[in-house]
């Protein structure tokens, strides 16, 4: 009975983050790029600088009609924000957070597991842009694919180093196994995985797919209400776990000092610092052009990321 | 036998849960969706249902003709991702005793391979969009 309850308290407290932790970063997003460009950002919602305005957000999505193009092919076009949004729900469940167990799942080969379902996510995004019958939407799921392909595997090489470091695809042994001097020896690989990541959500400055001043919206024009707000969400999921994510892999999760009783409070503080980066970058470089992305991708990042591997393999070897 | 019988038990309990985490998933988006449809209005016109081309009335087939240009990346893509994926189970073993000089061999020679791949689409011009 008791094991029951435990886990329908691990999947209640998981669905809780997901449902909040998104929301935190928006607000954050909100109010930091209001303030990096001289503006107050919102206000009035909830009187206290605004912290509410994303659940008025919220109720106001609610609200909105849901128009689905008479054109559309009508039931991929509405499941489409739904396989956008899961996988990030179920991503969350195997990222350790603290000592001791402080998971909501332990899997044995979670790594992969986790590189395997963020992929399925971008099939959301390729669903919306074919189902919509909108040219514009159809442009933009083409150029996600492009960019799926070329950033995936960067990032599958610099993860691979992290399991070369650590012998192991068990997240919550991979931080175990973290020493302070991966710092250094795992940061091109940790670089290259959060860019990488970064492109892969299609946030500024990677957000050609949805770049408004061409293609409107990307695979999301057609979209409003309730379907539209699913979309935005899967966006800021996927910044809580790729920050997360990168915090396990390459900062090393929950070590710092009093790790024992604190632990979860430094994966959650390194990984706010990843999130206001990602933030930081939207306000501060711009767009990179279709062939940019591409070239940026296969001449500079793979290359990196096997450099890494190399580097990773030697050290590993030689320092036994 | 019975042990491992309780090992394969105690590896797929851990899927179980990751399943169960689908679930709950599934049934949020249906309730949201559910509570969604009983919220919102319904009021279809005609132009609202029209496809949306910058406010203009749309222009030609909505399946528009489209060049991939990167049908060749593709290509490259599953090359090296099969390759990568073959990392994972090495990248467990391979600082092993006994392992240690062989596979770093082995690692190089591999990358070898991939960098030999990556410049010669590079050199062929595959490598550019335009």
């Amino acid at each position: 009975m008791s094991d029951v309850l435990e886990v329908a308290l691990r999947l209640l407290a998981v669905l809780a983050a997901f449902l909040v932790l998104p929301l935190l970063v928006g607000q954050a997003e909100h109010k930091a790029m209001a303030h990096m460009q001289g503006r107050l950002g919102p206000m009035y919602a909830g009187g206290f600088h605004g912290w509410a305005q994303l659940i008025a957000d919220g109720v106001k999505f609610a609200q909105k009609e849901d128009i689905v193009p008479a054109g559309a092919d009508r039931r991929v076009f509405q499941l489409a924000p739904a396989v956008a949004l899961l996988p990030y729900l179920v991503v969350l469940i195997v990222l350790p957070v603290g000592p001791n167990g402080f998971v909501g799942q332990v899997v044995d080969a979670g790594l992969f597991f986790v590189l395997a379902v963020m992929g399925v996510g971008v099939l959301g995004s390729l669903m919306a842009g074919w189902a919509s019958a909108n040219k514009f939407s159809l442009l933009g799921g083409l150029r996600t694919a492009a960019q799926l392909m070329a950033y995936e595997l960067p990032m599958l090489l610099a993860a691979a180093s992290v399991a070369m470091a650590a012998g192991t695809l068990s997240l919550p042994l991979i931080v175990e196994e973290f020493e302070w001097w991966w710092l250094p020896w795992q940061a091109v690989g940790g670089l290259v995985f959060f860019t990488a990541g970064l492109a892969e959500l299609q946030r500024p400055p990677f957000d050609m797919p949805v770049a408004d001043s061409e293609i409107i919206f990307g695979a999301y024009t057609e979209y409003t209400g309730l379907r539209f707000a699913l979309f935005l969400l899967a966006e800021y999921a996927g910044i809580v776990v790729l920050c997360l994510l990168t915090t396990v892999l390459f900062l090393g999760g929950w070590h710092g000092p009093w790790s024992d009783s604190l632990g979860w409070l430094w994966t959650l503080l390194k990984g706010t610092a990843l999130a206001f980066v990602v933030i930081w970058l939207r306000t501060s470089y711009p767009r990179l052009r279709e062939d940019q992305l591409q070239r940026f991708a296969w001449t500079v990042l793979i290359p990196l990321a096997l450099a890494q591997i190399a580097l990773t393999g030697v050290v590993r070897v030689v320092a036994q | 036998m019975g042990a491992t019988h309780h090992v394969a038990a105690d590896y797929f309990d851990g899927y179980s849960v990751v399943g169960l985490v689908a679930v709950v998933g599934v049934l949020f988006v249906a309730v949201a969706f559910g509570a969604g449809q009983l919220l919102r209005p319904t009021a279809p016109t005609p132009e609202k249902l029209l496809t949306y081309e910058c406010g203009v009335d749309p222009v030609g087939e909505d399946w528009a003709h489209t060049q991939i240009r990167y049908y060749v990346y593709a290509f490259l893509y599953v090359i090296f991702a099969i390759d990568a994926i073959y990392l994972f189970p090495w990248a467990t073993v391979f600082a092993a005793d006994g392992f240690g000089g062989t596979t770093l061999v082995e690692m190089f020679v591999f990358i070898g391979f991939l960098a030999v791949g990556l410049l010669y689409a590079w050199k062929k011009g595959v490598l550019e969009w335009t």
